[in-house]
C-alpha cells in the first residue's frame, strides 16, 4: 500500500524544507559511493595491465624492480591460515560459553564483553608492538610465521567472538528447551543443536574475518614480515613476505619509481580482489543460508 | 564418565570466554614493562660523559639543552647559569682534525689524555666522550648525569630520539598531531556518515539500502595500505596543486584518508541505532501531522542520538589508531603542526617507522613502547565512553 507522501494539508514550505534535506542526504550518499568506485577503479584501471600468470607466480627480481609477487601472495595466504587456527576454536568456544553458559546478568559477561569489546578497539599497530615484545622476544620466536599468525589471530579474535555470540543468540530457546526436554546434555544440545543452526552465520562472520586478516600490515611490520625473501617459507619459524607489507614498501621506499609504481598497481590490485572476493563470498553464503531457513 | 566430560568442555569453554581479559592484561604488562624503563634510562648516551672545564661550574642540563649546545642554537654558558663564556662543543670526531693520527694513537689509545688537556686548556669547552677514554684523575668537571623525566617526555615538544648526546623524547608533537589529524578526519566524516546513516534508514527504499550497504562492508574492508597507496598517489598530488604546498604530504591528506576510513564505522553504529528507534514512536510523530522529515530531525534523531555518538566516537577511535595510511600520506615531520596544511606525524606512524631501526632495548625503544602505552590508554578510553553511553541509554530506555 503506498501512502502519499505529502497528504493535502501541508505547506510548500515543509515540502521544500524535506526535499532538500533529503536531497542532501541522497547527494552525499552518492557522492561516498562515488568514492569507492574511483578507489577501485583506479586501481583496476592502473593494476589490470600488470596482472598476469608470470606477475602471479614468480618471485621478485633485479631489486624489486621486476618479476612478480608470488613469495607475498603465498604469505599473506599463510598468515591468513595461521591466524585462522590461532583464532578460530578459541573465538568460537568463547562465543559459546558467552551465549549458552555464562549467565546473562552476571559479572563474568559484563567483564568479558567490555574486555572483549576494549580489545577490538585496540589500534593494530599496538598488536604489533604486543607481538613483538612477547611472542618475538619474550618467547623467542623471532620475526617468523608463528609470531605473525598468533598477533593476527589474537587481533581477530573480537570479531570471531561477536559473530559466533550474534550467531548464536538468534536462535531462538524452544529449540535447546525442545532438545534438553528430549533427554539430551546441555553439550549434546550445543553440539548437535545450536551450533549446526548457527553455523551459516559463524562461518560468513569468519570468512570476514580472514578479510581483515589479508590487509593488516601493522601487527606483522615487526613480527613476520620480510622486506625481500624470495624463497619460500620452509617452516613456521621462517620470515615471510605479505601483501599488504610488499605495497607498502614498494610505494614507499621505492628505488626506481618508474620501475616499481606498475607491480605496486599490481599489488593493490591483487589485495583489492582478494577483499572483493572474501566480501562476495561472504555476501553469497548469506544470501544462501538465509533463503535455506526460508524454505524451511 | 559422561559427566566429568561435561564438564571438563564447560571449564574449556569458561577459560576461552576469558582469553580476549587475558590478552588485555598481557598488552598491558608487556608495554608497559617495556615503557616505563624510559624512565630508568639516563639522559646522556649510555656509556659517555659530558666532560667540562674545571673553572666552569654549570651542574646539570636538561637534554633539549644539551641538544641546543651541540646543534650551536646557545652559544653562552650564562644562559644556563654558568659563567660568562663562549660555549665550544667537542665531539669525538673533531679529535680527527685537531689531532694528527700519530698524536692519537692507532687505537686511540692517546685520546683520552689529549682531549682532557684540551679541555683544561679552554675554559668554555664541553666534550661529548667515552667515560672509559677519559684518564682516571682527570682535573675536569662532569655534567651530573640524571634519569629522564616523565616531565621531559609528556610536556618535552621536540621529538628527536636519535639525537647525540642526548635524545629528545618530547611527545607533545606526536600526541598533538594524532589528535589534530583525527579532529579533522572527523569534522569530515560526520556529516557524511550522519547523512548515509539517515538516508539508509529513512530514506531510501529497500533496494538503494541493498546496494549501499555493500558499498559501506566494502569501503570498511579495504586494507589501509590500500587507502594510504591511493592517497600517496592521487590525493597527496591533488593537494599539492590545489593549495599549491612545497610538499603534498599533510596532515589534510591524512585526515581525507582517514575520513573516508572511520565513515564506515559511523554509519554502520548509527544506521543501527536510527533503525531500533520504536516504530510507536515514528507513528505518533507522523500521526500529528509531521512531515517524514520532521521525524527523521525532530523524533528519530534525537532518540537515536546515544546510539549515533557511539558510532562518532568509535570512529574517533578508528581514526587515532591507524598506522598504515596515515605513515604514508602525512609526511611524517615531528614538530607541533600550526596548520592542517602541514607535514605531521602521529603517534602510531612514529611507532612503524621508528620500531625497526631501534635498537632493542635502548631509550629509543622503550620510548616507542611508551607511546604504546599511551595509545592503547587513549582507545580503552574511547572504548569505555562508548561502553558508558551505550549504558546509559539502556538504562534510560527500561
Amino acid at each position: 500500500m503506498a501512502i502519499e507522501t505529502f497528504p493535502k494539508g501541508y505547506g510548500a514550505r515543509k515540502r521544500r524544507s524535506q526535499k532538500t534535506a533529503f536531497g542532501i542526504f541522497r547527494g552525499l550518499s552518492l557522492f561516498i559511493v562515488l568514492v569507492l568506485f574511483a578507489i577501485l577503479g583506479f586501481i583496476i584501471y592502473r593494476g589490470a595491465g600488470v596482472i598476469d600468470w608470470t606477475f602471479l607466480t614468480e618471485a621478485p627480481s633485479d631489486g624489486m624492480t621486476s618479476g612478480g609477487i608470488f613469495p607475498a601472495i603465498i604469505g599473506t595466504l599463510l598468515l591468513m591460515a595461521g591466524s585462522a587456527i590461532v583464532a578460530f576454536p578459541v573465538g568460537i568456544m568463547s562465543g559459546i560459553y558467552m551465549n549458552e553458559y555464562a549467565s546473562k546478568s552476571g559479572w563474568a559477561v559484563k567483564f568479558i564483553r567490555l574486555m572483549t569489546n576494549n580489545l577490538s578497539g585496540v589500534p593494530s599497530i599496538v598488536f604489533g608492538l604486543f607481538g613483538m615484545a612477547l611472542f618475538v622476544k619474550y618467547l623467542g620466536f623471532g620475526d617468523s610465521i608463528l609470531a605473525g599468525s598468533l598477533t593476527l589471530g589474537l587481533l581477530s579474535l573480537p570479531l570471531v567472538i561477536r559473530t559466533t555470540e550474534e550467531a548464536l543468540k538468534d536462535i531462538p530457546a524452544g529449540i535447546r528447551e525442545g532438545s534438553l526436554a528430549l533427554g539430551a546434555s546441555k553439550l549434546q544440545t550445543i553440539w548437535k543443536v545450536v551450533l549446526p543452526m548457527g553455523m551459516p552465520r559463524i562461518i560468513t562472520g569468519l570468512i570476514l574475518s580472514l578479510g581483515r586478516v589479508s590487509g593488516e600490515t601493522a601487527p606483522i611490520l615487526f613480527t613476520c614480515a620480510a622486506y625481500f625473501f624470495p624463497q619460500l617459507p620452509s617452516s613456521i619459524f621462517d620470515q615471510c613476505m605479505a601483501l599488504p607489507y610488499h605495497l607498502y614498501v614498494i610505494s614507499t621506499s621505492g628505488t626506481d619509481i618508474e620501475a616499481q609504481q606498475p607491480i605496486a598497481y599490481g599489488t593493490a590490485l591483487v589485495l583489492i580482489i582478494i577483499v572483493l572476493v572474501i566480501n562476495l563470498l561472504a555476501g553469497v553464503l548469506r544470501k544462501y543460508f538465509e533463503n535455506r531457513l526460508k524454505l524451511k | 564418565m559422561r559427566r566429568i566430560f561435561e564438564k571438563a568442555v564447560k571449564w574449556l569453554l569458561t577459560a576461552s570466554g576469558f582469553v580476549t581479559s587475558i590478552v588485555i592484561l598481557l598488552i598491558i604488562g608487556f608495554l608497559f614493562t617495556e615503557g616505563a624503563g624510559l624512565f630508568k634510562e639516563k639522559v646522556i648516551e649510555e656509556g659517555y660523559v659530558l666532560a667540562l672545564n674545571r673553572e666552569n661550574n654549570v651542574k646539570e642540563l636538561t637534554a633539549a639543552q644539551i641538544k641546543a649546545i651541540f646543534d650551536e642554537d646557545v652559544t653562552n654558558w650564562k644562559e644556563f647559569g654558568g659563567p660568562d663564556m663562549r660555549i665550544e662543543p667537542f665531539r669525538l670526531e673533531d679529535a680527527d682534525k685537531l689531532f694528527t693520527e700519530e698524536e692519537l694513537g692507532g687505537q686511540y689509545e692517546n685520546a683520552g689524555s689529549l682531549i682532557a688537556s684540551l679541555i683544561e686548556a679552554h675554559p668554555g669547552m664541553v666534550a661529548f666522550v667515552p667515560e672509559s677514554m677519559i684518564p682516571k684523575g682527570a682535573n675536569l668537571n662532569f655534567i651530573e648525569d640524571r634519569s629522564i623525566s616523565p616531565k621531559e617526555v609528556f610536556a618535552g615538544s621536540e621529538w628527536f630520539p636519535t639525537a647525540t648526546p642526548a635524545p629528545l623524547f618530547g611527545m607533545w608533537p606526536l600526541l598533538a598531531g594524532t589528535l589534530w589529524v583525527s579532529l579533522f578526519a572527523i569534522l569530515f566524516a560526520l556529516p557524511f556518515g550522519i547523512s548515509i546513516a539517515v538516508y539508509m534508514s529513512e530514506v531510501a527504499s529497500e533496494r538503494v539500502r541493498g546496494f549501499l550497504k555493500p558499498v559501506i562492508e566494502l569501503l570498511n574492508g579495504i586494507p589501509s595500505v590500500v587507502y594510504g597507496f591511493f592517497g600517496l598517489i592521487v590525493i597527496v598530488p591533488l593537494l599539492q596543486q590545489v593549495f599549491g604546498l612545497p610538499v603534498g604530504e599533510s596532515g589534510l591528506a591524512g585526515s581525507i584518508v582517514l575520513a573516508i576510513m572511520a565513515l564506515p564505522t559511523i554509519v554502520t553504529v548509527a544506521e543501527d541505532a536510527m533503525r531500533s528507534c520504536p516504530r510507536s514512536l515514528r507513528e505518533a510523530s507522523l500521526a500529528l501531522g509531521a512531515t517524514q522529515w520532521q521525524t527523521v530531525y525532530r523524533v528519530v534523531i534525537p532518540s537515536s542520538m546515544s546510539g549515533i555518538a557511539s558510532g562518532v566516537v568509535l570512529g574517533i577511535g578508528r581514526a587515532v589508531g591507524e598506522t598504515m595510511a596515515v605513515l604514508m600520506v602525512t609526511g611524517n615531520a615531528a614538530a607541533v603542526p600550526s596548520s592542517i596544511l602541514e607535514p605531521l606525524r602521529t603517534i602510531p606512524a612514529t611507532i612503524a617507522a621508528e620500531l625497526g631501526e631501534a635498537p632493542a632495548g635502548g631509550a629509543h625503544y622503550q620510548s616507542l613502547f611508551l607511546l604504546g602505552v599511551i595509545l592503547f590508554f587513549i582507545t580503552f578510553f574511547i572504548n569505555l565512553c562508548v561502553e558508558y553511553i551505550s549504558s546509559r541509554n539502556k538504562a534510560k530506555n527500561s
